[in-house]
This record gives C-alpha cells, sequence and structure tokens, in this order.
C-alpha cells in the first residue's frame, strides 16, 4: 500500500470534516461539483439564490496542484485531446452529480456521514465505471493530447487567480446566498489554506474517485481504491469523534434525496462520464492545475453543466418535511429527460470514439 | 514498442496490458509522457513479473520491460 495515497485520502477525510465542523455544509465539506455550481451562481450563471457563493475549496485544490506541479518539475501545458467533447462531458457529469447531489467525493463523505443514499450512489457510480470499462477495453479514447503554449497550461490556475482576487477587491460583483447551502462556509482564509495543501497532496498522490474502482477492476491495481477507503473511514471516524454520526439512514439525510432510482441513475453518468474523461472531477481540477488544458475545458463544462442544471430545473432537490409530511424529494420531470438525453451522448460518444477496425 | 505519449490514464495500461496479454513478450519498450503514466504502467509491469528501468529525455519516458 503506497502511503500517500492513503495519507492524502486521511487528509481528505479531515480536511472536509473540519471544513463542515467551520460552518461548509453537512456531509459536503469538500464537494467538487457542489462547490463548482456555487461559483456558478456567485457568477450570476445560473440564479438559484440558495446555491452562489465563491468557494475558495476550488482556488486552492488548483492552485494546490500547480504549487506542486511546479515544484516537482511535473507541470506541462498540454491540450487537444477532444477539447469539445470533454466540454460537453464535464457538463454531462454536472448534470449527473447534481441529480444525485454531489459528486464521487461527496458520495464517499456522505456515506461516512450515514447516508444510505449514497450507498445506492456508489452502485450506481460503480455500474458507470463498469460501462467505461467495457468501452475502454474495446479501444475507446479521446486521442492524443500535445505540447501547446504555456498559457493554455496557466489558462485555469489564472483564472482561479483572478477569481479570488475579484472576490476579495470588489465581492459586490458576485451573488452570496443569504439562505441555504450557498450560505453556509467555513472561513474563506482557513478554506483556501485547506484546500492549498490538499490539492498539493492530491497532484502528488494522484488520487482519484472513479480511478480507484476503474483500476482495482481493470488491473487489479489497489493503489488509488485505497484512498477512496482512507477518506471514507477518516469521515465515518471523524463524525462518530464528533457526534455527527446518528446511524446508517436513508431518512432526512443533510442536502440529499431518498428518490433511488435518481441517486443510482445519477452516479451511472457521473460514473460512466468520469471514466470516458479519465478521472473524477476532483482529478480534473488536479490536472488542470498541472497545466493539462483538456482538463481546464472540462472544468468549463462542468461549471457549464451547473448553470444549466439550475436554470432548467434539472438538479435534485433535497428531501424535506412538509407541514410534518415527509417528502423524499428527488428530480423533476426536466432532470428526468435531462438524464435519458445526457445518456444518449454518452451512447453517442463512447461508441464514436472507438478505434475504427473493431 | 507501444507508443503511449499523449494519451491520458489509463489507456498507456491499456495499451500495454493488451500488448502482454497478446504476445506475452519477455521485453517490451513503452514510450509515455507524462510521470504518472510512468508509474502506472511500472505497477502494472511489476504485477506481470516485469522488471522496468526508465529513461528520460526532454520530458518523455522510454520505458524498459524486461521479464
Amino acid at each position: 500500500m503506497n502511503p500517500i495515497i492513503i495519507g492524502t485520502g486521511v487528509a481528505v477525510g479531515l480536511a472536509a470534516v473540519v471544513l463542515t465542523m467551520l460552518g461548509n455544509p453537512a456531509n459536503m465539506g469538500f464537494c467538487i461539483a457542489c462547490f463548482l455550481r456555487d461559483i456558478a451562481g456567485a457568477c450570476k450563471f445560473h440564479q438559484a439564490p440558495v446555491v452562489q457563493y465563491v468557494r475558495p475549496e476550488i482556488v486552492g485544490l488548483v492552485l494546490g496542484s500547480t504549487i506542486m506541479s511546479l515544484a516537482n518539475k511535473e507541470f506541462k501545458a498540454r491540450a487537444g485531446s477532444s477539447p469539445a467533447v470533454r466540454f460537453v462531458l464535464g457538463a454531462c457529469v454536472m448534470i449527473g452529480a447534481l441529480v444525485f447531489l454531489g459528486c464521487p467525493l461527496r458520495m464517499v463523505i456522505r456515506m461516512g456521514g450515514g447516508d444510505l443514499n449514497a450507498f445506492v450512489g456508489l452502485a450506481g457510480f460503480a455500474t458507470g465505471i463498469l460501462i467505461g470499462i467495457y468501452f475502454l477495453k474495446k479501444g475507446f479514447s479521446l486521442k492524443r493530447n500535445y505540447n501547446v503554449t504555456m498559457t493554455e497550461g496557466f489558462t485555469l490556475p489564472g483564472a482561479m487567480v483572478l477569481l479570488f482576487a475579484l472576490v476579495t477587491i470588489a465581492p459586490a460583483l458576485f451573488a452570496f446566498s443569504k439562505a441555504g447551502p450557498g450560505s453556509k462556509h467555513a472561513p474563506a482564509m482557513i478554506a483556501l489554506v485547506v484546500a492549498l495543501v490538499i490539492g498539493a497532496l492530491a497532484q502528488k498522490s494522484r488520487i482519484c474517485m472513479v480511478g480507484g474502482m476503474r483500476d482495482a477492476v481493470m488491473f487489479k491495481d489497489f493503489n488509488l481504491l485505497s484512498g477512496f477507503v482512507a477518506i471514507f473511514f477518516t469521515v465515518l471516524v471523524g463524525n462518530m469523534v464528533l457526534g455527527n454520526f446518528k446511524g446508517f439512514s436513508t431518512y432526512m439525510q443533510p442536502i440529499a434525496h431518498a428518490s433511488q432510482m435518481w441517486n443510482y441513475l445519477g452516479m451511472v453518468v457521473v460514473g460512466w462520464g468520469s471514466v470516458l474523461l479519465g478521472g473524477c472531477p476532483l482529478r480534473q481540477l488536479i490536472l488542470a492545475g498541472e497545466g493539462n488544458g483538456d482538463s481546464a475545458v472540462t472544468v468549463f463544462g462542468m461549471i457549464a453543466g451547473a448553470a444549466i442544471a439550475h436554470n432548467f430545473k434539472l438538479a435534485g432537490g433535497a428531501a424535506s418535511l412538509q407541514n410534518g409530511v415527509y417528502k423524499i424529494g428527488g428530480i423533476g420531470m426536466n432532470g428526468q429527460i435531462a438524464v435519458g438525453i445526457i445518456f444518449v451522448i454518452l451512447l453517442a460518444v463512447s461508441l464514436m470514439n472507438l478505434p475504427k477496425d473493431e | 514498442m507501444v507508443d503511449a505519449r499523449g494519451l491520458s490514464c489509463p489507456l498507456p495500461v491499456v495499451m500495454v496490458q493488451k500488448e502482454v496479454n497478446k504476445n506475452n513478450p519477455n521485453e517490451l519498450d513503452v514510450q509515455v509522457d507524462a510521470m504518472v503514466c510512468v508509474e502506472n504502467v511500472t505497477r502494472f509491469a511489476h504485477s506481470q513479473g516485469y522488471e522496468v528501468t526508465v529513461e528520460e529525455q526532454d520530458g518523455e519516458y522510454t520505458m524498459h520491460l524486461k521479464k
């Protein structure tokens, strides 16, 4: 077992627990999909008033990766591997994640918080990964990337610096939630510093939520999966120590719904799309931080996907108690149709990027 | 020779796995251009009983796999 990947998993789990304790939304701590969605909201790309905040965690993760990759000479400006397709896949993965209400990282964090709905999401995630693996074994590829200019490599790190500078100097430019998940946040500088450390560790360790299961199934390589498991147990123990753990249940879990079919299908989308992209949303941030322009495009696609999800009412609604009546939450008709369309897109991308001779 | 330059995870390992399953070579050269690919291919090669040596030139890596 690789101590760097396990150490990174423990650090990610601890960061999630600590940031939640300091104000981040419950069972979230460190959700890439949710936090990109909040940034999309803060930039007024969507108008959902409860999910608007410039999350310093995203800035820190990208820049932590940039600093580490510059230090260990792994920063490389590369791009050109089907960028438009990656943009679309990024949007699809984001919509799938918002149907479930969390990226793969938040899925693990929710599991460690006792949310059984997230275990249904895990089943969907695994199914999506297996579908992706089927196409990888058939020869699926988004083709090669190439050396490009440094401007390409610094696009997302530069955008993050600009975003953080603007929100610090001129916060009135942005929208900030007054209620809901977007209004809950840890102190910005602490969140930034924690994320810088996690970003650096993630760059060094290559931690990836989708890579863990993919490599275990394809190559019997359990290196990345050990990081995934480490996050789960760290969050579980952390919640127990802090008295947040109330046992495993599907009932009234924080910012989660119990519409299991859509928990499952949302994460099938995320698993499948992430395998095609070569990494989970966290990994895309880290790769973009180390100069990968294709991953930067994917992150922009995820931000667009978040805006689409809220502008067209595709995202899941959390379970709630309304006048004492339990509502399981879930997604509306628009979201259901969107998931259907996304499956068609994923299938088309998977089939059209197979080798011609197979 | 497997040329996996410019390909992202996990395609370099998939290509090496394909070659190993098909021809079971005693020696195989693999070209990649990212350290993460070197690490991934090395782990897979070790699991298949290969020893691995790596040469780096201008950010590109030539990996020699030998049983």
